[in-house]
C-alpha cells in the first residue's frame, strides 16, 4: 500500500511537470526555429516553464483533430489565414481578446498599430508570407532571366522542370495571373466555371514538367538539387536557403500571393492563460520584428516597420525580401472564397492531376 | 437395467456425481482460457473493432446541420416532396429562425461546412445569412432572397432537405464521383470523376507490385531454403535488413538514387548510355511509387515462401526426375503446387499491405502515382472525415470482397504465414 502511494505520488508530480511545459505547434524549418529562438524561447525563461515547440506540415489538421477528438496537448499553433477564420467559425478556436495585445513601442494603441485584417476573433497576425517563385540563377544568363509570372509558365524561352504545390490554392490564383489576369479580377474569375477552366488549361501547359511537392521544406531542396530549375515557394524558406546557404536562388516578386500568418489557441489548451500571455509577448512590436529579423516574412504592426529591419543585426536590409516591401502585382489571398471552394477545386485538381 | 440407474451409479470418490463435477471441471478450463485471451480480445476492441465501426458511423452520420437548424428540420419532416424550385414562405420563415439561432450559438460555420460538402459556396452563404437573420421582417421569402439569390437555388434546398436528417448517404454518393444539382444527384462531369478511377488504379497497381514481389521473391526464398544453414542466414539477414529500417529513410534512400540528378541517372550518363537531356524521369511518377513500395513490401512475400519451401522434402523432386520427368515438369507438377500455400499468404499479405499503403506514393508518386488512400489522408487534413470515412468503408468492403473470393477459389485454411 506505501509503495502504492509512493508510485502514485510520483506519477502526480511528474504529471504536474508535464502539464507546466507550453507546447506551440508551427511549421517547423527555418520558420520553425526562428519562431522558437524569439518568441518561446524568452517567452519560457521570463514565465519560468519549460517552452516545447513542435513541428507540422500544417498545424490545422492535427488541431481539429485534437479539439474534436477532446486530447488537446497544444497550447499555441500558428495557422494560416483562411484556415484561422474556419476553425474559429467551427468552434475549434478560443477567441482572443485583443485588450491582452501590447499598445506598439511608440504608444500607439494596439488595434491602430496592426494593419488592417491582422487580428482576428481568433487569431493574432505574426508575419505576412507570400506564395512566390524563385529560379536557380546558374540555370539562366542574367540577361535573359524570368521576370513575369508568365516566364513561369513559358518552357520555350526558359526550359527545364518547375515546381509546384500539390493543392489548388495558391497554383489557380498563380496561373491566372501568369494568363494575364490582373490581380483584383483573379477570385472573380475563378468563382465562374470558365475561370476555373481557364487557370487548369493554363497549368495544361506545364503539367508534364511539373515536379509537385507538398512540405515547404521541399522546393528549396529541389531547386538546390538540380531537379527544377524554378519553382514556387514560400518566400521565406527561399530567404533562409539564400542567406543561411549561400544557395543561387532569385526570387521574382511579380504575381505573388500573400497571406497572414496567427498565432491561435485550440479550444481546451492545457494551459490557456499561458498561451495567452505568450501571444502578447510574442506579438509586441519588438516580438514581431525579432521574428522579421530571422525571416523574411513582413512583421504586421507597422510600428515594427518603423526603423529599416537588418538581417540578425547585420547591414543587409530585408526590405528587397519582405512581402510588406514588394506589393507590386501581388494578391492578398481571399480566406472567404477558399473557405467555400476549397474542397470543389481541390478535388477537381486531384481528378486533373491523376488524368 | 435401465439406463437412468447406470448413470446414477458413475460418481467420484467423494460421492459426488461424475457428469456434475467434469462440468464444474470443464467450466473452470474454460474460465481460466477466456481469462488467459481477454486481454488481447480486450485490445482487438479497443484497438481495430471500436475505432473501425466509429469510422463506419461516421461515414453515414453529420449532425452539423441538423443539430443546428431545428425549425427547418421539423419543417422538412412535415413536408416531404415540396416544390424545391419554389419553395413556400413557411420554409423561408424556418430557415430564418434557424439561421438568427445559429448566429447566437456560433453554429454558423458547422452548419455551413455540412451543406458545403455537397452544395460548395454555402459557408459564406450561410455566414451572410446569418449576419443578415435577426433583422429580416416578413415576409422572409423576399428578404432572404434580397440579401442572396443563391438561397433561392433548388440544389440547396435539396441539399439542406437531405442534410437536415443526421443519418445520410450523402457521403458514398460523393465518394461515386456523384454530385448534387438542381435535379438531384447526377454523375459528375468528366473534369471531377477522380474516386472510382482512383479505386480502379488502386487495385490495378497492388496487382502488379504483387506479381513483381512474387516474381522476385520466389528464387530468393527457394535460395533461403536449399542453401546450407551458414549460408542461408546471412542471406535471410540480408532481406531482413531493409525489414528492420525506417520506411522512411528507405523511401527517401529511393529518392535520392532515382530522381533525375540521382545517382543511377548520373551512373548512366557517365557511362554514356544516356545523353544528359534525356535523363530517365523514374521519380515522382508511377514508376517511382511500383519500385519503392515493391521493396517495401519484399520481405512481406518472401517470408511466407521460404517457411513453406523450407519443409517441402527435397526426395519429391528427385523422385520426379527419377521417373523421367524434365526440370520444367518437376517444378511445374511437384515443387510449385507444393508452393502453392505461401504463394497464396504472400500474396494476400502484399496486395492489401498495398492497397492501404499511403506514404510512400505520397512521397515519390508525384502527380500520377497517388493511390485512394492519399486521398483518404487528403480529406483527413481537409477535415471532411465523414468523405474520408466513407472512402475507407468502401476500401474496407472491396478488401473484404476479395478475401471473400479467395475463401471460396483457394480456401483460406490453406493460407500458410510461417
Amino acid at each position: 500500500m506505501k509503495k502504492l502511494l509512493v508510485l502514485s505520488t510520483a506519477l502526480a508530480t511528474m504529471g504536474f511537470a508535464a502539464q507546466a511545459d507550453v507546447t506551440v505547434m508551427s511549421w517547423g524549418g527555418a520558420y520553425g526555429a526562428a519562431q522558437n529562438q524569439v518568441h518561446l524561447q524568452p517567452w519560457a525563461a521570463k514565465a519560468g516553464v519549460a517552452g516545447v515547440m513542435v513541428d507540422s506540415d500544417n498545424p490545422a489538421a492535427p488541431i481539429k483533430a485534437m479539439v474534436e477528438a477532446g486530447n488537446v496537448t497544444v497550447d499555441v499553433a500558428s495557422l494560416e489565414y483562411a484556415d484561422v477564420i474556419r476553425l474559429c467559425d467551427e468552434g475549434v478556436l478560443e477567441p482572443i481578446d485583443p485588450a491582452i495585445l501590447a499598445p506598439g513601442a511608440d504608444g500607439t494603441p494596439a488595434m491602430e498599430d496592426f494593419i488592417p485584417g491582422s487580428v482576428v476573433e481568433c487569431g493574432v497576425s505574426t508575419d505576412v508570407w507570400a506564395n512566390v517563385y524563385a529560379y536557380d540563377t546558374t540555370k539562366f544568363a542574367a540577361d535573359n532571366a524570368p521576370k513575369t509570372a508568365a516566364d513561369f509558365f513559358d518552357l520555350e524561352k526558359f526550359p527545364g522542370k518547375r515546381g509546384l504545390k500539390k493543392g489548388a490554392k495558391a497554383v489557380l490564383e498563380f496561373a491566372l495571373m501568369a494568363d494575364g489576369v490582373p490581380a483584383a479580377e483573379v477570385y472573380a474569375t475563378l468563382s465562374t466555371p470558365e475561370g476555373v477552366d481557364r487557370a487548369f488549361a493554363k497549368l495544361d501547359t506545364i503539367k508534364s514538367d511539373v515536379v509537385w511537392w507538398e512540405a515547404g521544406a521541399q522546393p528549396p531542396q529541389l531547386l538546390a538539387d538540380g531537379e527544377v530549375s524554378m519553382t514556387t515557394a514560400y518566400n521565406g524558406r527561399l530567404f533562409a536557403a539564400i542567406t543561411a546557404e549561400n544557395k543561387p536562388f532569385q526570387i521574382v516578386w511579380d504575381g505573388q500571393i500573400y497571406e497572414n500568418e496567427m498565432y491561435v489557441v485550440p479550444k481546451g489548451a492545457p494551459n490557456k492563460d499561458q498561451a495567452m500571455d505568450f501571444i502578447a509577448f510574442a506579438t509586441t512590436t519588438e516580438g514581431l520584428r525579432a521574428q522579421a529579423e530571422l525571416i523574411s516574412y513582413g512583421p504586421p504592426r507597422k510600428s515594427s516597420l518603423k526603423e529599416e529591419i537588418l538581417f540578425k543585426g547585420s547591414e543587409f536590409s530585408m526590405a528587397p525580401h519582405s512581402p510588406t516591401s514588394n506589393l507590386g502585382n501581388a494578391l492578398p489571398s481571399n480566406f472567404e472564397f477558399w473557405v467555400d471552394h476549397d474542397a470543389e477545386l481541390n478535388e477537381r485538381f486531384q481528378a486533373w492531376l491523376s488524368q | 437395467m435401465s439406463e437412468a440407474a447406470t448413470t446414477a451409479m458413475l460418481t467420484t470418490a467423494d460421492g459426488r456425481p461424475l457428469k456434475e463435477a467434469l462440468a464444474t471441471a470443464q467450466a473452470r478450463a474454460r474460465r481460466k482460457a477466456f481469462l488467459l485471451v481477454l486481454p488481447l480480445l480486450l485490445f482487438v476492441l479497443l484497438t481495430f473493432l471500436i475505432p473501425i465501426g466509429y469510422m463506419l458511423k461516421r461515414s453515414v452520420e453529420h449532425d452539423g446541420f441538423s443539430a443546428s437548424a431545428p425549425e427547418l428540420d421539423a419543417w422538412f419532416a412535415a413536408n416531404p416532396g415540396f416544390d424545391y424550385a419554389n419553395p413556400p414562405e413557411a420554409a423561408y420563415a424556418a430557415l430564418v429562425k434557424d439561421l438568427a439561432r445559429m448566429q447566437v450559438e456560433k453554429s454558423t460555420g458547422i452548419a455551413g461546412t455540412r451543406i458545403n460538402y455537397t452544395v460548395p459556396g454555402s459557408i459564406s452563404l450561410f455566414k451572410g445569412g446569418a449576419r443578415a437573420a435577426k433583422d429580416l421582417v416578413p415576409p422572409y421569402k423576399e428578404a432572404l432572397l434580397a440579401v442572396d439569390a443563391a438561397w433561392g437555388e433548388p440544389r440547396l434546398w435539396r441539399g439542406m432537405e437531405s442534410a437536415s436528417s443526421k443519418y445520410t448517404t450523402e457521403f458514398y454518393k460523393v465518394a461515386s464521383d456523384r454530385k448534387l444539382t438542381d435535379d438531384g444527384w447526377a454523375q459528375g462531369g468528366d473534369k471531377e470523376r477522380i474516386y472510382l478511377y482512383l479505386f480502379f488504379k488502386t487495385f490495378l497497381v497492388s496487382g502488379i507490385i504483387t506479381v513483381i514481389c512474387l516474381l522476385l521473391a520466389f528464387p530468393i526464398a527457394h535460395l533461403l531454403a536449399v542453401l546450407p544453414m551458414s549460408k542461408s542466414s546471412l542471406l535471410m539477414i540480408m532481406v531482413l535488413l531493409p525489414f528492420w529500417t525506417s520506411l522512411l529513410v528507405r523511401t527517401t534512400s529511393w529518392i535520392a538514387l532515382l530522381q533525375e540528378q540521382g545517382i543511377l541517372n548520373n551512373l548512366l550518363v557517365w557511362m554514356g548510355i544516356i545523353s544528359d537531356d534525356s535523363r530517365l524521369p523514374m521519380m515522382y511518377n508511377m514508376t517511382g511509387t511500383i519500385v519503392a513500395m515493391t521493396h517495401v513490401l519484399l520481405p512481406f512475400m518472401v517470408l511466407p515462401l521460404y517457411s513453406v519451401m523450407r519443409v517441402i522434402p527435397p526426395s519429391y523432386a528427385r523422385a520426379a526426375r527419377s521417373l523421367g520427368a524434365t526440370s520444367w515438369t518437376t517444378f511445374r507438377r511437384v515443387y510449385l503446387p507444393q508452393t502453392l500455400p505461401g504463394i497464396a499468404a504472400g500474396s494476400l499479405l502484399v496486395f492489401i499491405l498495398a492497397v492501404g499503403y499511403y506514404i510512400t506514393p505520397a512521397l515519390v508518386g508525384g502527380a500520377d502515382g497517388q493511390l485512394i488512400s492519399n486521398l483518404i489522408s487528403f480529406h483527413m487534413s481537409k477535415s471532411n472525415w465523414s468523405l474520408a470515412a466513407a472512402l475507407a468503408a468502401m476500401l474496407l468492403a472491396a478488401i473484404l470482397l476479395l478475401y471473400w473470393l479467395y475463401d471460396r477459389l483457394i480456401g483460406i485454411d490453406r493460407l500458410k504465414l510461417g
